[in-house]
Parts: structure tokens; sequence; C-alpha cells
């Protein structure tokens, strides 16, 4: 089963750098589901969950700009309190560093998306608690 | 080998004997012939007299580029006009060249440095010398020329350019030896590659003789790789008769400059006095065979130290090292001296960041480095971004003394360009 691919790119930390990528992205005919920023002083990385993370990868690059795909992993919870939490101990447990997490709603449907240190254990463990861990084309894009 | 081995590896003392002898002609004779150096001494007041030892020739004057511009066309000649052989110019960026005058025995002096040059780097009469500078006012094609005919090597002046032909010319006379800048010689090594010809099969190339532009190890190792063949690096400038004046031995460890012909001093660029030796500087020197332009202590902005350590080739003239850059280009931050190429070496050497990047100072001599990453340089990782941004500043420190900011940057941000103007940004409030 594959992972969730994220796009990351690298980006300067200063006014209309979110609106750059996401021009970018708009006119590849590209659905952003989610986004990260994480920066440091004058730069950071931006990740992007999308509907077609090769086809953005590409598109950042063509415009020159630094981009890569990452994994991550989503999952289904039920739109309900605790949930992050349960999937939090769960890999706790396992010593499994957490790097990232958010979540987005869509359809009525709740999904987490993480980042961790090691994915095959994590995916194992979750999934052995009864996560349902999702791949690319299963997630709502 | 040794074209001169006697005087390749006289012993230090008779050396420094022969130096004063020709230091105190040269003084006399400029003093009886150049009124730009009689109008110095008298300000400095000094005479010919007072020149005993070598330890006096700081009593004499500097001589800069400005001066040879002042005195253009004729004002440094030391002999009569008639007995000229040979103008060349050195380009000036604005204005008026350097004019620079070669009598007969200039000429031939000039072609013999050069000849020991070539010889020293291991060139025999059955090489064939493929000379790819550019022929004219410039020195550095028709100096080396006349010294490969000296050594007796089949002499071909193709100039510059035409990589057709260049390619045709090794082919058919199976040249051994090339002489051409280093971004030439590495223009031709993708040439060569993507027509199909694997210079170690097809070509006879040997060495290639690689100056007239700063360059790094790096650069030399790609030109060895790309063309088959050893490079040597040598140093010369027109103000001091062009190529010839210092060359690298087999050893390639430094250039031995020929002090039977040129005094070497390595000064602070801003206060005019010598540093230590091994400590680097700005390389100052004075002609001392040369009859119809003599120049003392000509401050030629190369920025460099001398290697006083023993050379096993045997030979006793002192080395320079790789020129470091420019004074011109210097800047000086809290107090410590910086040339723009340290830190062109510490990129260079680090995987992850482009080449091209900014110094930007600021406030009270703050210094940020701003660089291009590069995409291996990406994880998609802030943490890993700050450690390599860590990890270059150290890097940096440890190159120039001073800890500057690094900022990244994505590729293309930073104008594309070598001058220092575009460089260096120079925001401080001093």
């Amino acid at each position: 089963m594959n992972d969730v691919k994220l796009v990351a790119a690298f980006a300067e930390n200063k006014p209309g750098q979110v609106a750059h990528f996401t021009a970018i992205l708009a006119n590849a005919n590209i659905n952003i589901r989610w986004l990260a920023v994480a920066s440091t002083g004058p730069y950071g990385v931006m990740k992007f969950l999308v509907s077609d993370p090769e086809l953005a990868c590409h598109a950042f690059k063509h415009e020159g700009l630094i981009a890569k795909l990452v994994d991550a992993l989503a999952i289904e919870v039920p739109d309900q309190p605790g949930r992050l939490h349960a999937v939090a101990e769960c890999l706790a447990r396992q010593h499994i560093n957490l790097d990232n997490a958010s979540g987005f709603i869509a359809n009525n449907r709740a999904f987490l998306v993480i980042e961790v240190s090691d994915h095959a254990p994590a995916r194992e463990v979750l999934q052995q608690h009864g996560f349902r861990i999702l791949a690319q084309n299963e997630l709502p894009l | 080998m040794f074209r001169d081995q006697a005087i390749e590896t006289i012993d230090r003392a008779a050396l420094e004997r022969l130096q004063l002898q020709r230091l105190q002609d040269t003084v006399r004779r400029v003093a009886a012939h150049v009124p730009f150096y009689q109008q110095k001494f008298a300000e400095l007041n000094v005479t010919p007299g007072d020149i005993r030892s070598l330890a006096d020739l700081r009593r004499l004057p500097f001589t800069t580029s400005a001066d040879l511009r002042a005195n253009y066309p004729t004002g440094l000649l030391a002999v009569p006009f008639d007995d000229a052989l040979r103008l060349h110019t050195s380009s000036g960026t604005t204005g008026k060249p350097k004019a620079l005058f070669f009598s007969r025995q200039d000429v031939d002096n000039a072609a013999e440095l050069c000849a020991r040059s070539f010889v020293m780097a291991g060139v025999v009469k059955q090489d064939v010398f493929q000379n790819m500078m550019t022929y004219g006012m410039f020195t550095g094609a028709l100096v080396t020329h006349y010294g490969a005919e000296k050594v007796g090597c089949l002499v071909i002046p193709a100039g510059p350019g035409g990589s057709e032909k260049q390619l045709m010319l090794m082919q058919d006379f199976r040249t051994t030896l090339i002489h051409a800048t280093p971004s030439y010689a590495l223009y031709l090594a993708t040439f060569i590659e993507a027509h199909g010809v694997d210079p170690r099969r097809d070509l006879a190339l040997r060495k290639a003789f690689v100056g007239a532009e700063p360059y790094t190890d790096e650069t030399r190792r790609k030109i060895e790789e790309g063309l088959g063949l050893e490079v040597y690096n040598c140093y010369g400038l027109s103000e001091m008769n062009g190529p010839g004046v210092a060359f690298e031995c087999a050893q390639k460890h430094g250039l031995h400059v020929w002090e039977d012909h040129f005094i070497v001093e390595i000064i602070n660029p801003q206060t005019g006095e010598p540093v230590r030796d091994g400590e680097a500087g700005e390389l100052v020197m004075t002609t001392l065979c040369r009859e119809a332009m003599p120049l003392l202590r000509y401050r030629t902005r190369d920025i460099t130290s001398i290697l006083t350590t023993p050379c096993p080739c045997g030979r006793t003239h002192r080395r320079l090292n790789r020129i470091a850059g420019r004074s011109d280009d210097m800047l000086i931050v809290r107090g410590v001296n910086i040339y723009p190429q340290q830190i062109e070496r510490v990129l260079m050497a680090q995987p992850g960041v482009g080449r091209n990047y900014q110094i930007v100072l600021d406030g009270l001599d703050e210094m940020t480095i701003k660089v291009e990453l590069a995409e291996a340089g990406f994880e998609a990782k802030v943490e890993q971004l700050m450690k390599l941004q860590n990890h270059l500043a150290e890097k940096l420190r440890a190159e120039m003394l001073v800890k500057p900011q690094v900022q990244f940057l994505p590729p293309c941000s930073l104008p594309v360009s070598e001058g220092k103007a575009t460089r260096v940004i120079d925001n401080r409030k001093l």
C-alpha cells in the first residue's frame, strides 16, 4: 500500500510567498486539500496535500523552485474528541516520533495527516489498533 | 629537468647578492632616466646611494597601475624610444591602457623565463605546443610563443576560440601541450566530449598551461579529467613581462617565482607594511633585469602568500601560493580582511548549495551571506535547513575568522555576475 505523498517546497518567509505557490497550483488545475508551513526566520518549508502530487512537484520545479515529494500517513477517524490523542498515544508507546500532525474535514469525514520519523512501523502499529490508513487515491481530493 | 640548473638552484645568499646588485643598477637607471621616479625619489628623500641592502627596498616608492596610466604612453620609458623593440598593453576596464615597452634584451629575457618555466614543468623539444591565448597587444600568447620556440617545440599559434579548428589541429599535428585560460580549457573539454572525441584515446595531449584568470584546484581537476592531461598553474602579468613570472614545477605545490629577475614582497594592502612570511597579502614586484621599462615595487593587487619551505625539486627560488583574489575586492569586516574568493571556496566545497552568492553588510559590521539552495540540499525539513545553515556558517567562520549569518534563497534569485558591485552590498553605517 502506498503512503500519501505531500509536496514539500523551499520558500522564503516574506509576503506573497504562499500566493506565489498557490498561483502555480491553480494554474495547473491542482486542488489543495491541506497546507502546512514551517519556517525559521527568513525561510521555511511549505507542504501541500494536493490532488496530484507528481504534477504539483513538476509544476514547482518548472517555475525554478526547489520541491520534492515526501511521505505522510493519512488516517480516517471519527470526528469526535480524543481521536488524535488515540493516534498519538499509540505511536508514543512504540517510541515513534510524531513530526507533524493536523487534520481536515471533507464530505463530513475527518482525516488526520501525520508525518512520523519511521513510516513502516507507524503504519503497522496504527493498523493493529484498528485505524484506517488511506492511500492517495482513497482521499477525497 | 632544468633549463639553467646553476641559476635555478643558486644558494639563497648568492641569489640575494645578485638581487641587490641588480636592484642597485635598476634604481640608478630609473633615477637617471625616468622623471616619474626622479620626482618620487625627491619626495621620499632617497637617492640610489641609499640602497645598500635588500632591506633598503622599503625606502623606495610603490608604483601603481594608476601611475602607469598617468604616464601613458611613454612616461616610464627608461631607454630612448628607438631602443624599444616591442609594445604590449595591459587592458584597463576604463580609460587608457597601460603601455609596456620591451627592449631587445627584455623580449629575450621574457621568452627565456617562459622557456625555463616550461622545462621546469617537463616540456621537451619533441612537444607540440598549441597556443590558445589571444595574440596581439596582450602578452599572454606572444611571450609564451617565443618561450616554447626557445625550448624547440613546434609552436602552433592557434589563438583562442574556433573549437573545431582547435580540435582539428590537435588531431592532425598530435598536439601535446596547450596554453589556455581556465574558462576556455573547460569549454574545450565539453566541446571535445560533445564531438565524441576521447582525449585519452584520440589525442596526444600531455600538459596544459592554464592561467590569466584565477581558478581553483577543483577547476584544475575538471580540466585534467576532461582533457586527459596534467594542468600546470602559471602566473604572470603584463606589467612584469606577462607569463613566465611564476610557474609550478612537477610538485605542483606553489609557483616558483624567478627571483633572479624579480624581487617579491607581500604587503598589507591597507598599510603598505610587509606581512610575515606565509601570511596572505598583496603581491608587490620589482623588476631586476628590465631595460626599457623597469618598475619598482609594482602593486599587482593580486593576493597571495609566500611558501618559504624548500621545494623537493631543488629550486631555491621561493614559491607563491595560488592567487587568492584581488585586493580591489577585499572587504574589511570587524577588522578582518576578507576576500570574496574565500567565500566562493567554501560554497564550492559544500554540497546542497549553489555557487552564486551575495555578501550583505549591514548596521555595525553584520555580515550576511545569501546563497542559493540547490536541489540536493533540500530534504523538506526545517531542521535540516537550519543544520546546513549552521554548518555553512561555521565553515565560513573557519575560513574568514568572522562568523556570518547564512541565508538560503531559491535558485536563480541572485543576479549572475562576477563583479564586486553585485556580489557585495555594503549598507553599513560606520
